[in-house]
């Protein structure tokens, strides 16, 4: 359901076969997210097919209409569907929220008749619920698993201390997800990245939200809340921050300056998505994993591993 | 001082209706949500037990009109920490649904439904990002789709509809 075991068809010759679900701020926002991911894919044999006409998940209009909301998950899943796939998504909050209508729309049976009747009348398609919904990270976690990874490890690390940020909606909430990990005491991140060969970091109040919830309303609050964490992990002295999502980005990278200029201090903390670590390890060029498209130059961190990009 | 006379007893009948709302009435006032809640440890003004209270209370107006209601950041700490699965996020979820058909659609909230009514999407891929995709060898993807449109007008969710919160 929420995140699952690998899923492929029989004659498949990949390891794991998915629909990539980008959502509104990859493609915009985060192209290198996007393009380590995929980079980091091909190499574990993880097929990433593409849907063109996908939207929105639905996220934002959930506070607004709830029933629109559901609706615009649905349809995103019946392209999903029509391609007999599971999604995978990039950021955390489309998977929250494409899981959790997933979750409504299969469990009640009602729902799902007047959710088919708006969606066959309004766009012409129908969704019966058969869509799996996970998220990249999961994918690496349970579908490729550590071993696997492990052994691909070309680049040592081991000079690397890093901060994992594991955001709210990869773990939560368990009604959907399952229990597929402590909410309270997450390690799939931590795991991940001591995968690589570099060494995690932990720093006070971990698992704080980024406060990117709330940014659109008060960017005060939610520049606070982000403010908190990169405090908490300057006192650590870690060389980065790794993340899971787009939209923790826009609070840590996209919005450090302005924090810094606030806050009256310097983080200069580089923020990495967990492909590009995890490309690094595998020996992809760091121009491939987008490097350079990181706001906070990433150029010392890559000397420690003796990697550059052009 | 709250005015026993203003109160609305059927307002938390209402939200228990609404999707999400479902367990307003289970609340026993414990202060879990509020203890472990990231917003409330920034600002005192977001306060999800006192919320809560005065939802349960019938202070409809107050609830509805406020901008506390919107400053949840659906972290979803207290949805898995409450003794009473009062599901605290869905609720707020249900009490801003119920504002927007009030009439109190914050400023924020309608431009991303302009946006979304738009282009499908919260942020616009224009030229800039195709031509981008395609220099990265990325898949394109469709910049604007009519199909978000046409849900939010079947559902009437137009935003000349709104007044501002």
């Amino acid at each position: 359901m929420g995140v699952g075991v690998k899923k492929k068809p029989k004659d498949s010759p990949f390891t794991a076969e998915y629909v990539l679900f980008l959502g509104c701020t990859v493609p915009v926002r985060a192209v290198n997210y996007e393009l380590s991911a995929r980079k980091v894919a091909e190499r574990l044999d993880i097929h990433l097919g593409d849907i063109p006409e996908f939207s929105c998940c639905g996220y934002p209009i959930k506070s607004v209409n709830h029933y629109a909301y559901l609706l615009m998950a649905a349809r995103n899943l019946a392209l999903a569907e029509e391609k007999g796939l599971p999604i995978c998504t990039l950021c955390s909050a489309c998977c929250g929220a494409l899981a959790e209508a997933n979750h409504e729309i299969q469990e009640d049976k009602n729902l799902r008749k007047r959710l088919n009747e708006d969606l066959s009348k309004v766009l012409g398609k129908q969704y019966e619920g058969e869509t799996r919904v996970t998220h990249f990270m999961r994918v690496l976690e349970k579908d490729v698993g550590e071993k696997r990874i492990a052994s691909e490890v070309q680049t040592d690390l081991s000079s690397l201390h890093l901060a994992p940020h594991y955001g709210c909606h990869i773990t939560k909430p368990t009604t959907v997800y399952g229990r597929v990990e402590d909410p309270e005491n997450p390690t799939s991140l931590d795991r991940l990245i001591q995968m690589t060969g570099a060494h995690t970091v932990s720093y006070e109040n971990k698992l704080q939200c980024c406060g990117g919830g709330v940014l659109a309303i008060d960017e005060g609050v939610a520049l606070s809340m982000a403010q908190s964490k990169l405090d908490h992990i300057q006192a650590r002295q870690a060389d980065a921050m790794v993340l899971a999502c787009p939209f923790c980005n826009i609070m840590y990278e996209s919005n450090q300056k302005k924090i810094e200029k606030v806050a009256q201090k310097e983080y200069k903390l580089p923020i990495l998505y967990f492909p590009q670590l995890v490309g690094l390890a595998l020996g992809i060029e760091p121009d491939d994993l987008g490097m350079k498209m990181n706001r906070i130059k990433t150029v010392e961190l890559l000397k420690k591993i003796n990697r550059r990009a052009a | 001082m709250i005015d026993s006379k203003a109160l609305d007893p059927k307002f938390k009948l209402e939200i228990a209706k609404e999707p999400g709302g479902e367990h307003i009435t289970r609340c026993f006032s414990c202060g879990t949500c509020t203890a472990g809640c990231p917003v409330r440890e920034v600002t005192d003004r977001y306060n999800p037990r006192k919320i809560i209270r005065m939802a349960i209370l019938g202070m409809k107006k107050e609830v509805l009109s406020s901008q506390f209601i919107w400053l949840c950041s659906s972290c979803y700490t207290c949805f898995e920490r409450c003794p009473q699965d009062v599901r605290i996020p869905e609720l707020m979820n249900a009490i801003r649904n119920i504002a927007v058909r009030e009439g109190y659609l914050p400023p924020a909230m309608r431009i991303q439904l302009d946006l979304l009514s738009s282009f499908g999407r919260l942020l616009e891929i224009t030229e800039f990002e195709s031509d981008k995709r395609k220099d990265l060898h990325l898949p394109s993807i469709e910049a604007k789709t009519e199909d978000i449109k046409k849900i939010l007008d079947h559902l009437g969710c137009r935003r000349e509809e709104k007044t501002e919160g």
